[in-house]
């Protein structure tokens, strides 16, 4: 009934983060838009599992909520370590690798 | 049932694009947390009420801990930050957020359509079956991921301080 809406709720909330990844530079934005993208990817798993009436949606939730909590922690250890070594959170700051 | 999905669809919407065009880190993170309440609403609207605690508890708890210990600790001006950042402008817009969600919520209760324990029950069974069944190995690597993820960021934390002890 309402698997519709909420897939385009979810590419929205999607949409909404790559936007914010793309135009933000600040690195902690860049890290909340990932978390909002992770976010829609889990709405659309729910909502899938709710319209077949399968539990197979939410265990997907529950891989995404372990890889989020994994990324998270790293991230942000690398972002404690980049605002101590650059002083700055400048995504294009970080250019030593020449990537 | 179906007017409450909008509204919280609604809530979500907003307070993310508050969160991507905000330019202060705690107001941010005070949107993107009304966000995930209005998500895990939305989820238990679906009939998943695990998925939906598990959203407020780890997301809207530890993630967004993690996020705010962070800010805290990249900001330099304590004091000076400590005063913008218990004005009541930054408090107003999440609350009506989540005003509207407690409604929502008080509505839900007072209606009595929500689905009960008994219906429930079966379900969560039903997900742990699958998770330790068929989905074992997805279980197995998630723990793979989640060793390497402790030792990674004990590693870059630790080396944090160190330097920090010897500059």
């Amino acid at each position: 009934m309402l698997s519709t809406p909420a897939l385009v709720l979810a590419i929205i909330l999607f949409g909404l983060g790559l936007i914010g990844l793309l135009s933000r530079r600040n690195i902690l934005y860049m890290l909340l838009s990932l978390e909002i993208m992770l976010n829609a990817a889990a709405l659309a798993f729910i909502a899938g599992g709710a319209r077949w009436g399968q539990v197979d949606g939410e265990i997907m939730f529950l891989f995404i909520l372990t890889l989020a909590a994994a990324e998270v922690s790293v991230a942000l250890g690398i972002v404690l370590q980049l605002s101590h070594r650059f002083r700055t959170l400048d995504a294009d700051a970080f250019c030593e690798m020449r990537g | 049932m179906e007017i409450l999905f909008y509204i919280a669809a609604a809530v979500t919407v907003l307070a993310t694009l508050r969160v991507i065009t905000h330019v202060h880190a705690v107001h941010a993170l005070l949107y993107l947390v009304v966000a995930l309440i209005a998500l895990s609403l939305i989820f238990y609207l679906f009939g998943a009420q695990f998925a939906a605690a598990l959203e407020i508890i780890i997301y809207g708890g530890a993630i967004m801990v993690l996020f705010i210990f962070v800010v805290m600790l990249l900001g330099p001006l304590a004091v000076e930050q400590e005063r913008t950042w218990f004005s009541l402008s930054a408090w107003v817009g999440p609350s009506i957020l989540a005003l509207v969600l407690l409604g929502e919520v008080g509505y839900l209760i007072a209606s009595g359509d929500h689905p009960t324990m008994a219906v429930a029950e079966p379900r969560q069974k039903a997900i742990s079956i699958a998770l330790y069944g068929p989905y074992i190995i997805g279980v197995e690597l998630a723990s793979m991921l989640l060793l390497p993820g402790l030792i990674g960021a004990y590693h870059l934390g630790r080396r944090l301080s160190s330097e920090a002890r010897s500059c």
